[in-house]
């Protein structure tokens, strides 16, 4: 068995609405091996739901459509799958966890029946085996008396219980490979804390791989081994945690990381934001589409599209001056762009 | 030990809860007064042999026109000496069968139709919505005669050819009801859990969409009566001599100055019913509610 799990080529997709064409994500590419995690990160309407979703093959088609790449699961092209090969795979060996808990239950069906609605697709069990897996999936996600929770309605769990019940429903068929799609934006900060240490420790006992989606990078720095920045629908950093969080190489990851509230951020200090908006993934962009909000920006960034470039060991960069002779220093930037804010 | 208090405290909420819909209906008068008619109609139609007098089709050349009350018939009799009273009995389960068979065949069949032009949309929707739109571009009486003169008469063609007329508007609101639905987080969760299209429709969409759908039905059930009654009256419904409201009706108009109770009661029955089956729908309506506090 290959240590390999997820290989995803080049993949491309688009949304059309009448005669416009919006390309949502461009030619993303990545590798997670079993067992690891990897975090996509970037602002909203970056194209990491749609990734995500895409792996799944669940975006709405119509409009959308995967209109290019590859996603090799354990060496089989999922966008080659039928219908019905596909829906084998999806909470068997994939599943997927939602932003919000509390819109991710059906509210007229009990807790229970829902947890064993997953467990009977996939396995052919009866349905007091099915109750006894589900009692068990309850008290494995911290769950306390779960025989009586298991009758109870979603609107009767709090926002935190509830992300605990989708918890127990997407590894109820012990998958390979989970999607948490901003599993804690929703969830208040305890509770997030307590989410993602529930996360990890069922990750070890499940042996799943984790990708998680989130624009929160504390999350990110807690639990993934790699990392993905998006934008604009393009990946334009991809390393190790390692790497990424101490020698980060683009500069709207420079960005990201100065927009998070550190210890070094003091009382009524501006945090620093990123001047300008994603551009508008509708029309052709030509050049880097960080370039427009980019301080360092040249002529060259608007007329010429950056390539991955491995800067260093498993640390690629999509940025034209971050080849060795033109590296650009980060300090420099953050001081320069501090004292913009202040003035 | 708190935290068992917490769960029965809840599970205490949720039984208020269920049984607060009843009881809103109740509180509202009028809902009230509406649930009483459709259940004495209900009753009536099924006790009719019990409750009746005379046999509804029996005639008596002898005894013809009698007045309200007049040598033992409760209201009278019709021009052949049948006793109406019996008639209205028994025309109560025409009434009935036709308002509940006609709006379950408009609201299985409308249903299907509105669930699969929403749920799969594009082309589907298209089609399915466009024939819709045809169907219901007749005025639903006419629909009805047309359907009845093909058809050919009989209960069981009543039924159908009201019941196709109810199908648009079944279509209508389910379709609206799946679309938003199917908007919804919980639907792409179990997408995203391997589901099939029939499980995600029948087992997530349709119960997240009844509510709106029981509430038309109601409602439907009384246009449905009406429609009977109107066959029945133009000869093109249930065929002499089966009683029925519309057809008793048809039979008084020609003695509306020489006896006029014969018109007016089934005529009174055929009101009192609808509006009854109107208030109770108004109730449900609001009860099912969640932004109207009664």
């Amino acid at each position: 068995m290959s240590n390999e799990l997820l290989k995803v080529e080049n993949l491309e997709v688009q949304f059309k609405s009448g005669s416009t064409v919006t390309k949502a994500v461009n030619g993303v590419s990545f590798t997670l091996n079993r067992k690891e995690n990897i975090g996509i990160v970037g602002e909203s309407g970056s194209g990491k739901s749609v990734t995500a979703t895409s792996l799944l093959r669940l975006i709405p088609t119509p409009p959308g459509n995967i209109s290019g790449g590859k996603i090799l699961f354990e060496g089989k092209d999922l966008l080659t799958l039928s219908d019905k090969e596909m829906r084998d795979i999806r909470g068997n060996d994939i599943s997927m966890i939602f932003q919000d808990p509390l819109t991710s239950l059906n509210p007229v069906f009990s807790v229970g029946d829902q947890i064993m609605e997953s467990i009977k697709l996939h396995q052919k069990v009866s349905k007091k085996e099915a109750k006894q897996k589900a009692i068990q999936m309850l008290q494995l996600v911290g769950i306390p008396a779960p025989e009586k929770r298991l009758n109870m309605y979603p609107h009767e769990f709090s926002g935190g219980m509830r992300q605990r019940v989708m918890i127990a429903i997407a590894l109820s068929c012990n998958p390979k490979l989970l999607i948490a799609d901003e599993p804690t934006t929703a969830l208040d900060v305890t509770v997030q804390a307590q989410i993602l240490e529930l996360m990890k420790k069922l990750q070890d006992e499940f042996n799943t791989s984790i990708i998680m989606i989130t624009h929160d990078l504390g999350v990110v720095w807690e639990i993934c081994h790699k990392v993905l920045v998006m934008y604009a629908g393009n990946v334009i950093e991809y390393g190790t945690v390692e790497e990424i969080h101490d020698q980060p190489m683009h500069p709207y990851t420079w960005g990201l990381l100065d927009s998070q509230i550190t210890e070094s951020v003091e009382d009524h200090e501006m945090l620093t934001t990123i001047p300008g908006s994603p551009p508008d993934l509708r029309q052709e962009i030509k050049g880097c589409p960080f370039a427009p909000r980019c301080s360092y920006a040249r002529d060259i960034c608007f007329s010429k599209a950056p390539e991955m470039v491995e800067v260093k060991e498993k640390h690629f960069v999509a940025c034209h001056f971050q080849t060795k002779e033109t590296r650009l220093n980060r300090k420099e930037r953050s001081t320069h762009v501090r004292a913009v804010v202040k003035s | 030990m708190a935290e068992s208090q917490a769960i029965l405290q809840t599970t205490d909420v949720v039984e208020t809860n269920e049984r607060s819909l009843f009881r809103k209906l109740i509180r509202n008068r009028f809902a009230a007064f509406g649930l009483f008619i459709m259940l004495l109609l209900i009753l009536t139609a099924i006790f009719a042999p019990v409750i009746a007098t005379h046999s509804p089709d029996k005639m008596n050349v002898t005894k013809t026109l009698l007045g309200i009350g007049a040598e033992g018939h409760l209201l009278g009799t019709d021009n052949y000496g049948r006793d109406i009273f019996s008639r209205l009995v028994y025309g109560a389960r025409i009434s009935i069968l036709v308002g509940l068979g006609a709006v379950l065949f408009g609201a299985v069949i409308g249903s299907l139709l509105g669930v699969i032009a929403g749920y799969f949309g594009g082309k589907f929707d298209s089609i399915i919505m466009r024939i819709m739109d045809g169907l219901s571009a007749f005025p639903f009486i006419l629909l009805a005669i047309t359907l009845m003169s093909v058809l050919g008469q009989g209960l069981m063609n009543v039924i159908i050819a009201i019941g196709i007329g109810n199908i648009p508007g079944f279509a209508r609101v389910v379709r609206g009801q799946v679309l938003s639905v199917k908007q919804s987080e919980y639907i792409e969760v179990t997408r995203s859990l391997g589901a099939k299209h029939s499980r995600i429709i029948f087992h997530h969409i349709l119960p997240n969409s009844i509510a709106p759908l029981i509430v038309y039905a109601t409602m439907s059930i009384a246009g449905a009566i009406i429609s009977e009654a109107s066959l029945s009256f133009l000869g093109l419904g249930v065929q002499p001599p089966t009683a029925s409201w519309g057809s008793m009706l048809q039979d008084g108009k020609n003695f509306l100055v020489l006896n006029p109770h014969m018109a007016t009661i089934p005529g009174l029955a055929i009101l009192i019913t609808v509006v009854g089956i109107n208030l109770f729908g108004d109730g449900l309506r609001d009860a099912l509610d969640p932004k109207m506090k009664v």
